[in-house]
């Protein structure tokens, strides 16, 4: 079974300030780290070659020092992995994003299985993923929580909705979206990392890809644009309620029914 | 002999503290007669909660006038039984006195009250980018039960204890007098250390009601290595080594599969890896990221050069949480294996931890008994728990004495001592009072009499 996981560098602290003048995320002197939410993408796809087969490789959109993730996805057991990255792909939108990384994966090459994390701890927005599978024209699942079992070109998997556990059959090749803490993701080696080679690590450019009209990628392929960024309003205001057990359980009713929250 | 508490002790108690904050008889939760483990029990006959020094004082001088014992409470996380008040009388809880009073920068030092919670504490300097080091595995423990049993922790391989970190205390001796020891100087050639007698004294002889801590800066990088060895033979031997190498970990724990499956059950919740038999978990930090790597990759080479099979490399956030946490779970989660155990908290010169270990899987062998133990590789603290399992009351009895009896020997052979960070308490005297004989019990016990002549402050505790 040939794997691909698709990966993501993002700050090291989910504090991240915002510039509240330009709305800019200040990310100079912020350590980065692997998508946290990646992690268990890579478990899963380490667990269904050890249970099935095959091998894993990563792809990654980014500057050229999301080679690091890379790196980290080699440590933990990934083949080799591919960093697309190009000033052209800069300013990119979930839809952009979603476009570049399947030219990449096209040039990357086949897989059975595409896994995903559910989103991004930076952008939050959980589409990347089916898009990808989209633009690729692969059947496609998201909240996977587990892949049960592999037989006759089909994927069986578990899949958590609000309310509901479904299993489902999905049709290889397909592209799944892991949920979060699904598993444990194994850490990167020490051993490994002594040994990983430029001949692991690719990169790839605009120049590679099969779609060369520039106005598919980054800010120019991107179907919104972000008009500004801000940092939530913090509110400190503070409410004691004092009294026994019942004025203050009255207090507190009394609070949440003025506000309308029942 | 200490007089029972009457009506009108408990109108008094009323009287110094409110009606509210002083229970008495049935109304005494039967949580108040044990800590987490001492196998030993006893109701108080008044549960009293105190809010200041001033309270305390006059409680105390109320106690000492009518010959009340009294044993101080913090949250109750011990493990030896010295918040239990085994001979009855007043159990003071200063849980409630949890107040964070100052932050002073130029000094660095934080002042609290004794019911500050060690993860309040904490999350406290640690927003102000403060670090204080001590660290058990009991978060929710106060700090003035920290203070009493000179907790260690973790970090104590390259931080200390928590007698380095204390500058001064105001305390309340048992006749009610309230005193300040040590202040916020750094250096201090001033007579005895009386405040270094109170640190560890279990609260035998006088109640601390405020603590003066020594902050440092919030080190601003960090990573562990979790490094897995073929047993746990290869894994503790690493130890010395590693010491050797002059790369001074803050922490170096060991812990053997079994004990990473009992806390997979406990908190439902997998291990990073588990298909190895022994572990070392490391922990380097500094103020550079080129200095934390430089000697995280200093020991990497050294465990692989060793016989470890790889290392593990536990960077960020949530690989600390997923490796810490459990970590941070073990003791409950031995405790949730068994129908019930008893620890041995000794602790033996770092050279001759390998040793003891081997030792404890010896007896376990011997007695057919399961004896569980993780700790403080880096430096010579292990807790050693002996399980009981399926069997009955008396042989469970008999094994456990024999196996103490064995453990605290084989320590005390090799040059160690009984309590690395759990303290005396009650449930460890007799193993303290054979090492260290006749003639230094003596000292202590004078050392007790001159605090507390009536002896009601925590009695038979430690030296008696």
């Amino acid at each position: 079974m040939n794997i691909l996981v698709c990966i993501k560098q993002v700050p090291g602290s989910s504090n991240v300030e915002v510039d509240p003048v330009t709305g800019v995320l200040k990310r100079d002197g912020v350590a980065s780290k692997m998508n946290p939410y990646d992690l268990y993408g890579l478990e899963t796809a380490m667990e269904l070659v050890e249970r099935f087969g095959g091998s894993v490789k990563t792809v990654t959109m980014g500057p050229p020092q999301a080679k690091s993730v890379v790196v980290e996805s080699i440590c933990m057991g990934a083949e080799s992995g591919t960093i697309l990255s190009d000033r052209k792909f800069a300013g990119a939108d979930v839809l952009a994003t979603a476009y570049t990384i399947s030219q990449g994966i096209r040039k990357v090459g086949d897989f059975d299985v595409i896994i995903c994390g559910k989103q991004t701890t930076d952008g939050d927005t959980a589409q990347v993923g089916a898009e990808v599978a989209e633009y690729l024209g692969l059947p496609h699942v998201s909240n996977v929580l587990s892949v049960d079992d592999c037989k006759d070109g089909y994927l069986y998997v578990t899949v958590g909705l609000d309310e509901q556990v479904i299993r489902e059959r999905v049709k290889l090749p397909c592209l799944l979206c892991v949920d979060g803490d699904i598993n444990s993701p194994r850490l990167p080696s020490y051993k490994v990392k002594k040994t990983v080679t430029d001949e692991q690590i690719h990169f790839i450019s605009f120049a590679d890809f099969e779609d060369q009209n520039a106005n598919h990628y980054g800010l120019n392929g991107s179907a919104t644009q972000v008009e500004r960024i801000f940092p939530p309003e913090k509110n400190t205001e503070k409410h004691a309620i004092t009294g026994d057990e019942t004025q203050q359980a009255c207090g507190i009713f009394e609070l949440i029914k003025d506000r309308k929250l029942i | 002999m200490y007089n029972k508490m009457t009506t009108a002790d408990f109108d008094a108690l009323k009287a110094i503290l409110s009606a509210d904050r002083v229970q008495t008889g049935d109304a005494i939760s039967e949580d108040y007669s044990h800590d987490e483990l001492g196998g030993v029990s006893h109701m108080p006959e008044a549960l009293v909660t105190v809010l200041s020094t001033e309270e305390v004082s006059r409680v105390m001088a109320y106690a000492y006038a009518h010959n009340i014992p009294v044993t101080v409470r913090g949250s109750g996380t011990g493990l030896v039984g010295s918040a239990v008040p085994v001979e009855g009388g007043i159990l003071l809880l200063t849980g409630s006195m949890n107040k964070i009073l100052e932050l002073d920068e130029d000094n660095l030092t934080v002042t609290v009250q004794p019911g500050v919670l060690l993860m309040e504490l904490s999350a406290f300097v640690e927003e102000h980018d403060f670090f204080y080091p001590p660290d058990p595995g009991e978060k929710s423990a106060t700090i003035g039960g920290n203070i009493s049993t000179n907790a260690g922790g973790m970090r104590a391989v390259k931080y200390g204890v928590t007698r380095d970190y204390v500058r001064a205390l105001t305390v309340v001796l048992p006749n009610g007098e309230i005193m300040q020891l040590g202040s916020k100087v750094v250096k201090n050639s001033s007579g005895y250390g009386l405040k270094d007698l109170i640190i560890g004294s279990e609260g035998t002889l006088a109640i601390i009601t405020e603590a003066v801590l020594k902050l440092l800066p919030l080190p601003k990088f960090s990573v562990s290595l979790l490094v897995p060895f073929p047993d746990m033979k290869s894994a503790i031997e690493a130890v010395p080594k590693i010491i050797r190498s002059k790369v001074i970990p803050t922490a170096i724990e060991y812990m053997s599969r079994d004990t990473i499956l009992f806390s997979e059950d406990y908190l439902g919740k997998r291990f990073p890896d588990t298909k190895n038999d022994a572990y070392i978990l490391l922990t380097f930090d500094g103020n550079t990221e080129a200095q934390v790597e430089n000697d995280m990759q200093v020991v990497a080479d050294l465990c692989l050069s060793i016989g470890a099979l790889d290392a593990y490399i536990v960077d960020t956030d949530e690989r600390k949480k997923a490796v810490w946490s459990a970590r941070g779970a073990f003791l409950e989660a031995i405790k949730a294996s068994t129908t019930e155990m008893d620890e041995c908290d000794v602790v033996v010169p770092r050279s001759k931890v390998d040793e003891f270990i081997k030792f404890t899987h010896e007896i376990a062998a011997e007695e057919n008994i399961r004896i569980p133990s993780f700790g403080h590789a880096g430096d010579g603290n292990l807790h050693v728990y002996i399980c009981r399992d399926a069997l009955d009351e008396t042989t469970w009895h008999e094994k456990l004495a024999r196996c103490f009896d064995r453990m605290y020997k084989k320590a005390d052979e090799l040059g160690g001592l009984v309590s690395g960070e759990h303290g005396i308490g009650y449930a460890k005297k007799g193993y303290m009072q054979a090492q260290y004989g006749k003639e230094q019990i003596k000292l202590m016990q004078g050392i007790k009499a001159a605090f507390d002549e009536k002896n009601i402050l925590n009695p038979g505790k430690i030296c008696y």
